[in-house]
């Protein structure tokens, strides 16, 4: 009897200890709640830069933020993965438990409008850029990028440029070759390349958004960056001849790519440029931050750049920007980040280091590099086009279907299969 | 591995039928039923609750970030079957579980016999087979990713002897015919994942078969030998037909790892080129979380725990019976 007794103790111990674990983090929470009237509830700052030099950036634009306001705990919350594709995936899981972090890392574009804004998660700003007097300190056409029906939904805090052709100055110089312009010319540049047994074109799509965002310059080379734009609201369709003849082109290009481009990510394709391995390669100006910190290449000595061919003039944008979800406990603590992000001060801060430009126009050039003094010029003058392997141009949900179609393509180059998934994807878009 | 406590025979010397209708709960029997209560109702919730939860999902409109629960009958699966992809994917499931299996039981009752020769040194070789199992298919599939890596790895042995391959790069269905969508037949990609899953997997195989060959009495053999059979007719006459309830153990356990595979894919290739390496847990898992197709991510977590059903039921029917 006295075994049983204990174990009955034991069993009366257990639930109570488990009703009390309950109590006591209910009254923890509670006391949470009371303390972000002062400064109790921590700032969660969500995204995925966890690479170098992205990680940098962050970690100096948090450290201003610090200096200015000591008392606001903050918590770096970033989860590892390429184009943030893991950080989406907890993002979407946490939107949808009702727990949004603080303030969160979204592409401008479809992936905000479309995506958080269209599920009424995030609150407007449309009273912090008056307060910051921002209406006039970014483009006008970025701040549509970050805007649905009227109001401001996010801050933009850096720019990256997609279309552009990296390309081994070695090379080039050894073979007496000019970067290419237009298409003609890259062929051209390519079947010399190929003739002395030199790949032309680097890929790397293991992930397939890598094809995709190969695929997405071609399209805005051929189509303009009127039509371009018009296909992700249904006035082009994709069975417009001109969406053939840029697939057409596309599917000519995978001839001069690497054999083993499929067991490749991004950066080991951006790894044969610098080898002398393979000669060009497409992909957004965050590869100059992986060429100058991680392989220490010289800008214009050991790479240079141009645009991707036809594209000049025109400027791929891919821009991160951070918001304000519903359901903070903290919103001016998140406004007051968000005023930092936004100001020159914290652009200057965090895009040397990533390497990217900063949005706002009136950031000082004397901070940045050769290539990002380039591009702030370009930023100013060009066409801007939104980018849509990186959820700026079409919802998430089309984009993984494009991937899933340029996947299959890349293998089995059928020009009508490809174009028919594209169109009956497209049925997905808003008009 | 066929485990079924029967508490008949206790009952019976314990006393008569009769008492036993009308017997009393007693305080043992309300204290094991209160340890139990926590951990059934959380595997109902948890388990079974999320399963129909999951079905559910899986019947729904739910496909973008706004959750939307009217009724889409069977949509999302009529969508997933005369999709490219789940199509690939079926067919990679079906080839990769099948080699694997195969590899698996070949190489294991062969591994284990060699081992059941009395030599010396068997714990070393012993544990030398079974240690690839303590690693996570995540580290496995980085090893052999980059061992198979075209331009790398095993390739710069094999390139001197023109013997290179591309490996899971290969986009190369094997004896393909037109089916559905795509081509069905053998993807070549998809041999150089199942020759990670077998290096790690086979020393479970070995220390099963191992077990089983320990278990069948000396006097078996020595029979076998005084009739006069040969060692070849021994082993697959006599101890091959014996080993067969482990075999039958062996795929079960093998097939639930395979109809289920996620980690070492997605470690080691990926979705890859047109496919041929992707399996329906990589697509349930970027349709749902990357696309947010919530629903047919659904319907395709269904697919596969029907597929694992297949196996798993009539199993565990089978071992009832047997028990009884």
């Amino acid at each position: 009897m006295r075994k049983k007794a204990s174990a009955w103790l034991a069993l009366a111990l257990g639930i109570g200890m488990a009703l009390s674990g309950c109590s006591s983090s209910n009254s923890s929470s509670d006391n949470a709640k009371q303390g972000s009237q002062k400064a109790g509830e921590k700032l969660e700052i969500f995204s995925w830069w966890t690479g170098a030099g992205e990680e940098d950036g962050l970690k100096a634009l948090i450290k201003l933020f610090q200096e200015k306001y000591p008392d606001i705990e903050v918590e770096n919350a970033a989860v590892a993965g390429g184009a943030g594709t893991n950080a989406k995936a907890v993002l979407a899981s946490r939107m949808q438990g009702n727990d949004p972090p603080s303030t969160f890392q979204v592409h401008g574009g479809a992936e905000l409008n479309e995506g958080w804004v269209a599920a009424g998660k995030m609150e407007p700003l449309n009273d912090l850029y008056e307060k910051e007097g921002w209406m006039d300190k970014f483009p006008k056409a970025l701040i549509d990028m970050v805007s649905k029906d009227g109001n401001i939904y996010s801050v933009p805090v850096n720019i990256h440029r997609g279309n552009v052709l990296w390309y081994n100055k070695k090379i080039f110089a050894d073979n007496g070759l000019q970067p290419p312009k237009t298409f003609d010319e890259f062929f051209q540049v390519a079947d010399k390349l190929k003739a002395k047994g030199i790949t032309p074109l680097a890929l790397g799509d293991k992930e397939p958004w890598v094809a995709t965002h190969l695929f997405e310059n071609v399209l805005l080379g051929t189509l303009g960056t009127e039509n371009y734009k018009k296909l992700w609201t249904g006035e082009v369709s994709f069975n417009d001849p001109q969406v053939k003849q840029a697939v057409e082109t596309f599917k000519k290009m995978l001839n001069y790519i690497n054999e083993d481009h499929s067991s490749r990510n991004w950066q080991d394709a951006a790894q044969l440029v610098a080898e002398g391995k393979a000669a060009m390669y497409v992909m957004g100006d965050w590869v100059k931050g992986y060429f100058v910190n991680d392989l220490k290449l010289k800008v214009n000595q050991d790479f240079g750049y141009v645009p991707v061919p036809n594209t000049e003039g025109k400027f791929m944008v891919i821009t991160d920007t951070f918001g304000l979800p519903k359901g903070v406990k903290n919103p001016d603590d998140v406004k007051k980040f968000l005023a930092v992000l936004g100001s020159v001060e914290g652009q200057d801060a965090f895009n040397p280091l990533k390497g990217s430009i900063p949005a706002r126009i009136d950031a000082d050039p004397s901070k940045y590099d050769e290539y990002g003094k380039q591009t702030m010029q370009d930023f100013k003058t060009a066409e801007l086009a939104p980018s849509l392997a990186h959820g700026s141009a079409a919802p998430e949900g089309f984009v993984t279907k494009v991937n899933q179609a340029v996947n299959i393509f890349v293998t089995q180059k059928d020009v009508k299969t490809f174009i028919d998934t594209l169109a009956s994807a497209a049925t997905e878009l808003k008009k | 591995m066929v485990e079924t406590v029967s508490i008949t025979p206790a009952e019976k010397t314990a006393g008569v039928p009769a008492v036993r209708k009308k017997r009393k709960w007693t305080a043992d029997h309300w204290l094991a039923a209160a340890f139990l209560a926590p951990s059934v109702v959380l595997i109902f919730l948890f388990v079974y609750g999320f399963i129909g939860w999951t079905g559910y999902v899986s019947l729904s409109n739910w496909n973008s970030l706004v959750p939307d629960w009217s009724f889409a009958g069977l949509k999302n699966y009529l969508y997933l079957f005369h999709d490219f992809r789940f199509q690939a994917d079926l067919r990679n499931t079906l080839v990769f579980t099948v080699l694997f299996i195969a590899a698996v039981i070949v190489l294991g009752q062969l591994l284990a016999i060699l081992l059941d020769q009395k030599l010396r040194g068997e714990s070393l070789f012993r544990n030398i087979f079974f240690f690839p199992m303590a690693l996570s298919f995540v580290v496995t599939g980085v090893v052999w990713q980059w061992l198979f890596n075209p331009s790398t790895g095993v390739n710069l042995f094999l390139k001197p002897l023109d013997l290179d391959s591309k490996w899971y790069t290969d986009t190369t269905i094997l004896g393909g015919f037109h089916w559905g969508k795509i081509e069905f037949g053998i993807p070549v990609a998809i041999i150089a994942v199942v020759v990670a899953a077998v290096w790690q997997m086979t020393g479970f195989a070995v220390a099963m078969y191992l077990a089983g060959l320990r278990a069948i009495p000396d006097e078996v053999r020595e029979a076998a030998r005084m009739d006069g059979a040969t060692e070849f007719q021994l082993y697959w006459k006599i101890i091959l037909p014996l080993l067969r309830p482990i075999t039958v153990s062996v795929i079960i356990i093998m097939a639930h790892i395979s109809l289920k595979i996620f980690d070492l894919i997605y470690a080691m290739t990926g979705p890859g080129a047109n496919f041929v390496t992707d399996v329906p847990g990589v697509y349930m898992f970027e349709t749902t979380f990357r696309g947010n197709y919530y629903a047919n991510g659904a319907a395709i977590a269904i697919v596969m725990l029907l597929s694992v059903a297949i196996f798993i039921v009539p199993y565990l029917i089978s071992s009832r019976k047997g028990g009884s």
